[in-house]
């Protein structure tokens, strides 16, 4: 069994707001990961990516469709402790927020301790301590770091910090929503080599959100390009950057800058596209 | 004018508006507490008379050697009657907001978390209960139950608890919107492990200086209450009832008795105003 995830016919639709029509934000979604791969979800602001991660994590309830990880079918319903940390050890989340995504009262170490203790099989003190640097080596942070608090760190210092805080419950998928996004280029970067080492050490799959195609390309094999909360097009990422097959995928392609980039051209194509949906 | 002297004006512009909320307006008012607090724990120990004492032969003294501020009709001392009122004035303060807060807290707190048909029952509630005037609401309370501090407490508790819940429902509304609590929620965090270990904790530093605030205001209707019978009974000494008694002395052209409490009770609210203010300030949420 080597599917990470499978996902099948998911629907979601919100309930109409006073005089306006019923949003479907996420539309017969159906993809599949491999253990230990990475998907890329691509897409415009409103085309349903946040809502797909918000029911692949289990922060919202799919009107319709079943989603599978690590070999077990996520229902709506399950109460009791032993059920929620079960669900946690199947799914961690990196929020793309790196200012609202940590408790702003905890120090990085009381944090990665909070998660161990609920999390580790053993919660002896050296064996938490222990996790702790392995964590913090992970993610790329030194000791020094482990007493400061959230308001100390910057942007990409927190959002390895989160990373590591989703590690420490030693999931078989991580979601990252648009988790580098709100980071300069540079740090960027650094994030997603170490993305791309922690997906080689742990053999976690990962699932990766973002807007931003250069950043797909450098850390998934598999993408998913989104519109208007349906899967228009899915492959293996090289093969779909390069050569795109369906009309809004090149359209996002074009609309990133690049050497032969012309505004003109991307305006006229997102004025076709918003005239024939 | 050079474009150094513009950016050099606008750089010192937020440092006067800081310098206008000098801090020794804070520090005077810290000081006030921290008298009022001293003297209501070492009242035994700092006031030269027993509050109760009587003596007949020294009855509406003014303000002199042997009594610092005066004597009422029975001759008590002013001065000691004001400082061993502290305690129950305070106290009184501290059980009402106390018992106003676990109430509102919970409210607040659930219907911030549970939304939906919790929220908007538990609106109403809130809502009904601002409808009555506080004094009314303890009146009615009083009237059920019998006067006597406790019920002045549980009565004004009622009163006050509203405000407490509306307020936190609103914080607790805004923090539950973070992605940590999400984060948490993802980690296998219960519903009530989460409010009482992460959110509560996070809630405390906007909470505390809107209590504090609370706290001058609570003081000042527990006082009302006193003054007009409901809650302390004679000889004690808490500084609503002592006005009320001082009243007699008013009509005689003796002033001290009632004025002395009064603004005793004035200045103290005043001074938790201007540290709850000053509180809220400094406690406010840094991310």
């Amino acid at each position: 069994m080597s599917e990470a995830v499978r996902v099948s016919d998911l629907t979601k639709t919100y309930p109409a707001r006073r005089g306006g029509a019923r949003v479907v934000a996420v539309k017969d979604v159906s993809f599949e990961l491999a253990k230990g791969e990475s998907l890329g979800l691509v897409g415009e602001s409103g085309s349903g990516k946040t809502t797909l991660t918000r029911l692949l994590v289990g922060l919202a309830r799919p009107d319709a469709g079943t989603i599978v990880i690590d070999g077990r079918t996520r229902e709506g319903r399950e109460r009791g402790r032993a059920a929620r940390l079960r669900r946690a050890k199947e799914v961690q989340m990196v929020f793309q927020d790196p200012y609202g995504s940590l408790d702003r009262r905890m120090s990085v170490e009381a944090a990665l301790r909070d998660v161990l203790r609920r999390h580790l099989p053993d919660p002896a003190k050296d064996t938490v301590r222990a996790r702790i640097s392995e964590l913090m080596d992970h993610v790329g942070l030194s000791e020094k770091h482990l007493g400061s608090r959230p308001h100390e760190l910057s942007g990409g210092q927190r959002q390895r910090v989160a990373i590591a805080k989703a590690l420490a419950v030693d999931p078989a998928v991580l979601v990252l929503d648009e988790a580098v996004s709100a980071l300069d280029v540079s740090v960027q970067a650094q994030i997603l080599a170490l993305l791309n080492r922690i997906r080689a050490e742990t053999g976690v799959s990962l699932v990766f959100v973002t807007h931003d195609l250069a950043v797909v390309n450098e850390v998934t094999g598999q993408i998913l390009v989104m519109y208007k909360g349906e899967a228009v097009e899915r492959g293996v990422t090289a093969e779909v950057l390069r050569r795109p097959r369906h009309p809004y995928t090149d359209m996002l392609l074009s609309s990133a800058p690049g050497p032969n980039w012309q505004p003109e051209r991307v305006a006229e194509l997102r004025a076709a596209f918003a005239g024939t949906p | 004018m050079t474009i150094d002297g513009i950016s050099a004006r606008t750089a010192a512009a937020p440092l006067a508006g800081r310098r206008r909320r000098s801090p020794w307006t804070f520090r005077v008012c810290i000081a006030i507490l921290g008298v009022a607090v001293a003297a209501a724990v070492f009242a035994p120990l700092v006031a030269p008379y027993e509050p109760d004492a009587t003596d007949f032969s020294a009855i509406w003294l003014p303000p002199g050697p042997g009594h610092w501020l005066g004597t009422d009709q029975l001759g008590r001392d002013i001065l000691s009657r004001v400082i061993h009122g502290a305690r129950p004035s305070l106290l009184g303060a501290i059980a009402l907001l106390a018992f106003a807060t676990v109430l509102g807290v919970l409210i607040g707190v659930v219907a911030a978390w549970r939304r939906g048909w919790v929220d908007t029952v538990l609106a109403r509630i809130t809502d009904v209960m601002f409808a009555f005037p506080g004094l009314l609401f303890v009146v009615l309370v009083i009237a059920v139950f019998d006067r006597g501090p406790a019920t002045a407490v549980i009565g004004m508790g009622l009163a006050f608890a509203p405000l407490i819940a509306k307020f936190t429902r609103a914080i607790a509304l805004e923090e539950l919107a973070r992605p940590y609590v999400d984060a948490y929620r993802l980690q296998g965090v219960g519903g009530v492990q989460l409010i009482a270990r992460y959110l509560l904790p996070n809630l405390m530093p906007t909470l505390v200086g809107y209590l504090v605030v609370l706290f001058g205001e609570g003081l000042m209707s527990l006082a009302s209450l006193n003054f007009l019978g409901f809650g302390a009974q004679p000889p004690s000494s808490e500084w609503g009832l002592m006005v009320q008694e001082g009243r007699a002395g008013v009509i005689q052209g003796v002033l001290g008795p009632a004025l002395i409490p009064g603004l005793t009770i004035a200045v103290v609210v005043v001074a938790t105003n201007v540290v709850g203010v000053r509180l809220s300030d400094k406690l406010a949420v840094r991310t």
